[in-house]
């Protein structure tokens, strides 16, 4: 089990059971829909902002563990952030993630987000943590 | 009594000996042996249809129907020959057999000659559709047999019906939906996510009964069961040979030589002409029209060769197989806490397939689980959003047996799967946090 313990850490089986900023109320214009192809999984994802600060990342969808825990840290990380940050902090999420395994997230900028850091070393895996990442520039460029 | 040799399972030395022929079955996966488990989406190759095509490109490989020089006229012969085989082998005549790339062209090859006819007032009124004319399919069909139907009604002005099918995934409504109206209906010979078979004699019989043409989707059929298109009377049918150990980049399309002889090209170039002027042409008879360019010569021969092998084990075993490991693994799937499994009930028959939901835990996750231990599953659609849609889930895990699939491989399958409910604590209820 200690392969499937480093992918699948006790904070994504959590966050993927109860997940954060799940539930689309917001009339925000800067919303995406995305869809993985391969799966069927889906994402509906909007995002709160005034301009420099995004106050909320509000989001529904369905999909494996992976997938909607990483859309429920990516909502949790970005609560409050200054807007600016968040094209460099897709950046780097998409090149860690796409690493294979030879880049890490830093902690101090992503926090539980490093959770999935183990998504990295399964191919298979990447476009199911990068569907709400991709769902959020979209949204920001909306 | 004895049991009929010929509707029996193989013994574990006959498989042992089955298997002993495909390679890739003693690879080890993430430290463990391999149980493939996909045969659905692609089944293996035993060597010696890889020898049949090696054999030809090394020595006798050269272009068919054109040339004069003995390579020419050898490699014509095997191609010819590999045609007989494979049309011999679904109950056709050599000349109502089509290659055509995959299952999915032998569809939008029909679709797009029929709407290609539909254009010419001089073409055959049995290929034309026009507006008020109803193509009919089902709901559990696979994409490559939903979509080509959607663009011909849009094209032509017909209107696209379906037949429901239910909870069970039984296809439904069979002489309320195909009426007066009805000028084709397409539907699968079995589902690629349930394992059950359609009820194609009533299908076929209704459809007759209103004249309407019949186009049956066969990929999931034709390797695990004894098929004879002529015998069930439809008139177009298509299958795919990576499916049925052969090659991928090969498949064919059986049409009722009438009716293709109806159809105008689909594609169109060298070799499936008569006179070619400089304002206009004419066209080789079938199956040569609908096979314009160089032809897949290697992997008709070699799909050929998967024919023969299947031909040997016969294919009321090849089906007695798969019907018996495709109870076990709707059994014990059943037999799972938290697992629902999708189709046909307990004692229904289905071919060596069985697809399931494990409650509240994503099919990709099982299959990633399955993964770690060498178990090669398909998760998703499978290619079949509308039916997903109807059965009310998004995605299901799907494990797909062939000829070297043994029972001790599906009991560790289905201990995997007990495994997955237990690491992920199969729970199902979301609560959502503000």
């Amino acid at each position: 089990m200690s392969d499937l313990r480093h992918l699948y850490q006790e904070l994504i089986l959590d966050h993927s059971r109860s997940p954060h900023g799940f539930g689309l109320s917001t009339d925000s214009p800067h919303r995406s829909h995305q869809v993985n192809p391969t799966c069927g999984d889906e994402i509906a994802l909007a995002v709160v902002h005034d301009g420099t600060t995004v106050e909320s990342v509000q989001w529904e969808g369905q999909g494996c563990a992976i997938s909607q825990a990483s859309a429920s840290l990516l909502s949790t990380l970005l609560e409050r952030r200054p807007l600016a940050d968040v094209e460099p902090l897709v950046a780097e999420f998409r090149e860690a993630i796409q690493s294979r395994g030879t880049i890490e997230l830093d902690e101090e900028r992503f926090g539980d987000a490093i959770a999935l850091n183990g998504v990295s070393k399964y191919v298979a895996r990447v476009k199911c943590a990068m569907l709400a990442w991709v769902a959020l520039e979209d949204a920001l460029d909306s | 009594m004895l049991p009929n040799p010929a509707q029996t399972d193989f013994s574990s030395d006959e498989l042992d000996a089955i298997r002993a022929q495909f390679p890739i079955l003693t690879e080890r996966v993430n430290g463990h042996p391999l149980v493939y488990l996909d045969s659905g989406a692609t089944a293996q190759r035993p060597q010696r249809v890889l020898d049949a095509e090696r054999d030809f490109v090394l020595r006798r490989n050269s272009a068919v129907h054109r040339g004069a020089h003995w390579l020419a006229a050898e490699a014509t012969e095997e191609f010819e020959d590999a045609r007989a085989t494979v049309a011999r082998f679904v109950g056709a005549r050599p000349e109502e057999l089509v290659w055509t790339s995959n299952a999915t062209e032998g569809v939008n090859l029909v679709a797009q000659s029929i709407a290609e006819a539909s254009l010419d007032p001089a073409a055959d009124p049995r290929v034309r559709l026009a507006p008020g004319d109803e193509i009919v399919v089902t709901e559990l069909e696979h994409h490559a047999n939903l979509l080509p139907w959607q663009r011909l009604a849009r094209r032509t002005g017909a209107t696209l019906r379906y037949l429901p099918v239910s909870d069970e995934g039984e296809v439904e409504g069979i002489d309320e939906v195909i009426g007066e109206r009805t000028r084709l209906v397409a539907f699968s010979h079995a589902s690629n996510v349930l394992g059950g078979y359609s009820p194609v004699e009533r299908i076929v019989a209704r459809a007759r009964s209103v004249g309407a043409l019949t186009f049956l989707d066969s990929c999931q059929a034709v390797p695990h069961a004894p098929v004879d298109f002529g015998a069930l009377g439809v008139d177009f049918a298509v299958f795919s040979g990576h499916k049925m150990l052969g090659p991928t980049g090969i498949g064919a399309l059986y049409g009722r030589f009438e009716l293709l002889d109806a159809l105008p090209p689909y594609l169109l170039g060298g070799s499936m002409i008569t006179t070619v002027t400089m304002d206009g042409a004419e066209y080789l008879p079938p199956p040569q029209r609908f096979e314009a360019g160089t032809q897949r010569i290697s992997q008709a021969i070699a799909l050929a060769e998967a024919v023969r092998f299947l031909d040997e084990l016969g294919m009321e075993r090849v089906a007695a197989h798969g019907e018996r490991l495709g109870a076990r693994l709707a059994e014990g799937l059943a037999g799972i806490p938290g697992v629902r499994v999708l189709g046909p009930g307990p004692g229904a028959p289905r071919i060596g397939l069985a697809s399931f939901v494990l409650e509240g835990v994503h099919a990709h996750d099982v299959g990633h689980v399955l993964d770690e231990r060498g178990i090669a599953i398909r998760v998703g659609h499978h290619c079949a959003q509308p039916l997903h849609r109807r059965l009310g889930i998004a995605a299901s895990a799907r494990a797909s047996t062939s000829v070297y699939s043994t029972h001790a491989e599906i009991d560790v399958f289905l201990e995997g799967v007990a495994e997955a409910a237990e690491f992920f604590g199969v729970a199902g209820t979301r609560e959502v946090l503000a």
